[in-house]
């Protein structure tokens, strides 16, 4: 345990302090805070959903998650369940395997959702083509998109970014 | 050619009664293709097993240019651990398109032979399971989407039906369905429990849903458009996608890579090995409500990152690779910094490796949980940390030896017990030996180019490579068509196998470790499903 406290404390906060490194966070963050103290009572809950992603989008949702971008301390957290999510996160082109999946997860969901499509394949299929059997399509074509995150995969900074516009709407 | 014809598995067949030819336009000739008649289709398996192959892949392909064009192709390949890879393929019936299963003699095969029934319509028969793969319920029966007259672009009817899941009978056994869309930030997959109590009686996967075409979208486009597709058939073993198919290519078209970038590489692969692996024991000790390893080690995999996104222009280094080298030159204050870096990763990682050996409340969870028997591990050909968890050690950094690797030495942790913990205990050992070859590699980088011209081969001839991925060997055979178009691309993930270790792991784990068990493995979905 004592090597445990004795890490921590080596190692201190690590997040970016506002200011520094990057300054695009800091931006942000400030701009969110309040947005989301207002209308989400200091709490958004985002449901991620992966529709058909090469797993690269995920890798960088879990590292907006690590301590230098910390995405939980303007009160954004990820959720098991889309019952008591405000915002769908989804990533990849819509497999045609996934279509009705993606679906229900959306119906699930208490209305009005925000739906964030994230990834240059949930844009546009990206590299996999919509000209393909396999593809229902981009995630504009199966629900309603409020904001689309570019990138193969977004950096969790655009991430961020994306959250951002799609609650300022 | 640096390798000389590999005739050894043919030899072996002819020992058995197995007639073969060798094919002059596959590549290399060190993993030949020996072309076999489709009555010694299954005492071919049974040759194999006999002299303890692993099964690689099997597959299936349409006649190329230099083949009779309506002509059905069956493959499988296999490999020994000192007499490499090798291939053999047939011809199938062209009115009678069926193919005896090979299942008995390698269970790995099972889910294979599901996919060619799925994409070509081949009737496999005496297989154990018939059930479609990949091919989800709400397609039509007729949907081959493989062949060549059904067009990539097709928009296929909602067809009706349900999956048969495996169910039991019994009294007090109870089903969990789990996913497709999972409780966490992670790709979907179908879970079913069977479950007594608090203990699983078995568990049954259920996979495709994020099946992407990427074998028929490969179809027509060249090598330099191919390799950025194949570099997301798994986002994070996108290094090894790549390498795999730029081998294939490059093997294909006799091109040898100028020494300097096969070196940048396998610093590439090993770095991708240790961010990978950094950030799963995080992940799995985050599953043990040890979340202290997860914000330390998702630390370090960012700093990783970084660093990566400085110098290769990526986070996760994709289109790092190109077919013929490596797209980026790293100069000596690039060099120095990868040094440094990966230096003091190694060190965090050893010291953070300390502080979980003496937590009893996660040792207590990982030791013992979830074993694969080495029967069981070399029974279904294990691959990469999986296997060597469980005593089955295929390398093909050291089987194939291909460059970079020819000039180090690997060292392959030997783990036997299989269970969580030694599964944990593999990727430490392999964070601090892949750091060990980084800085080997930077130390004696060569001089020269980075990128050899690449000329893609006449159509018709086709290549195979095996790379070591972070996450096991990545076999990719492919075959080029008129004006170095790709014809038919095949790659297969080593999560192809390796999900039938979980299955065989969780069985009588309790339900609240499954996803401890789970991360262990961290099988890729995506690359399962291409």
């Amino acid at each position: 345990m004592i090597r445990i406290l004795r890490q921590l404390t080596k190692i201190g906060s690590i997040t970016e302090p506002l200011a520094e490194a990057n300054n695009e966070i800091e931006q942000l963050g400030k701009q969110l805070d309040p947005v989301i103290r207002k209308r989400f009572a200091g709490s958004l809950a985002i449901r991620a959903v992966d529709a058909g992603s090469c797993n690269g989008c995920e890798l960088e949702i879990h590292a907006a998650n690590n301590a230098y971008y910390d995405i939980e301390r303007f009160g954004i957290h990820f959720t098991a369940s889309p019952r008591f999510a405000d915002m769908l996160l989804v990533t990849g082109p819509v497999a045609r395997n996934m279509e009705t999946a993606l679906k229900m997860t959306f119906d699930a969901m208490p209305q009005p959702a925000l739906v964030v499509a994230m990834g240059d394949c949930a844009a546009n299929c990206g590299v996999f083509g919509k000209d393909n059997y396999a593809i229902a399509g981009a995630v504009s074509d199966i629900i309603p998109v409020d904001v689309i995150i570019h990138g193969c995969p977004p950096t969790p900074t655009d991430i961020i970014q994306g959250i951002l516009q799609a609650i300022g709407k | 050619m640096r390798h000389l014809a590999n005739t050894w598995f043919a030899e072996k067949l002819g020992d058995h009664g197995v007639y073969t030819q060798y094919l002059e336009d596959h590549h290399p000739a060190h993993m030949p293709c020996l072309e076999i008649r489709i009555l010694d289709w299954e005492q071919a398996a049974k040759t194999a097993r006999l002299l303890d192959m692993r099964l690689v892949a099997v597959w299936a392909t349409e006649g190329g240019c230099h083949e009779q064009d309506e002509g059905m192709y069956a493959y499988m390949a296999y490999a020994h651990p000192e007499h490499r890879h090798a291939m053999v393929r047939t011809l199938l019936g062209k009115t009678k398109r069926e193919i005896s299963s090979i299942a008995k003699h390698y269970i790995a095969a099972s889910r294979m032979e599901r996919h060619m029934q799925d994409m070509f319509g081949i009737t496999v028969t005496n297989t154990p399971d018939q059930r479609r793969w990949l091919k989800h319920e709400h397609w039509p029966e007729d949907a081959h989407p493989l062949l060549r007259s059904f067009a990539h672009d097709t928009r296929m009817e909602k067809a009706c039906g349900e999956y048969p899941y495996l169910h039991s009978g019994s009294e007090g056994v109870y089903e969990i369905p789990v996913g497709p869309v999972h409780a966490g930030i992670i790709e979907p997959g179908q879970f079913r429990f069977l479950a007594v109590g608090e203990q699983i009686l078995n568990m049954e996967t259920r996979f495709g849903f994020v099946h992407k075409g990427i074998e028929k979208a490969m179809k027509g486009r060249t090598a330099e458009q191919g390799i950025k597709l194949a570099g997301r058939t798994s986002g994070d073993s996108t290094v090894g996608h790549a390498w795999a198919f730029a081998q294939a290519c490059e093997y294909a078209a006799n091109t040898d890579v100028p020494a300097r970038a096969s070196y940048l590489r396998g610093i590439l692969c090993e770095r991708e090995r240790m961010a990978n692996h950094i950030g799963d024991v995080g992940a799995i000790c985050n599953d043990a409500a040890f979340a202290f390893m997860l914000v330390q080690m998702h630390r370090l995999r960012e700093d990783m990152a970084r660093l990566h996104a400085d110098i290769f222009g990526h986070r996760l280094l994709m289109d790092a690779i190109v077919v013929g080298g490596v797209a980026v030159d790293p100069d000596a204050e690039a060099c120095r910094a990868l040094l440094e870096q990966t230096r003091t990763i190694a060190a965090e990682v050893e010291h953070l490796r300390t502080i979980y050996a003496d937590n009893p409340s996660i040792q207590e969870r990982v030791i013992g949980s979830g074993p694969v028997s080495i029967d069981d591990a070399k029974d279904i050909g294990l691959l990469g940390y999986v296997g060597r968890a469980s005593g089955n050690y295929p390398d093909e950094r050291i089987e194939e030896a291909y460059p970079p690797y020819d000039n180090l030495d690997v060292n392959v942790a030997q783990g036997k017990l299989g269970d969580v913990s030694t599964r944990v205990w593999v990727r430490f050992e392999e964070i601090a030996d892949s750091a060990r070859m980084i800085i080997h590699l930077l130390e004696n980088l060569p001089k020269g180019d980075i990128q050899a011209d690449w000329q893609a081969p006449e159509a018709g001839i086709s290549g195979f490579s095996a790379i070591e991925s972070w996450r096991g060997e990545i076999a990719c055979w492919l075959r080029f068509g008129e004006a170095g178009a790709i014809d038919r691309y095949f790659v297969r993930d080593p999560s192809a196998i390796n999900w039938l270790g979980l299955e065989l792991a969780v069985r009588e784990v309790p339900v609240p470790d499954f996803p401890l068990n789970n991360k262990s493995f961290n099988c890729s979905y995506s690359g399962n499903d291409i």
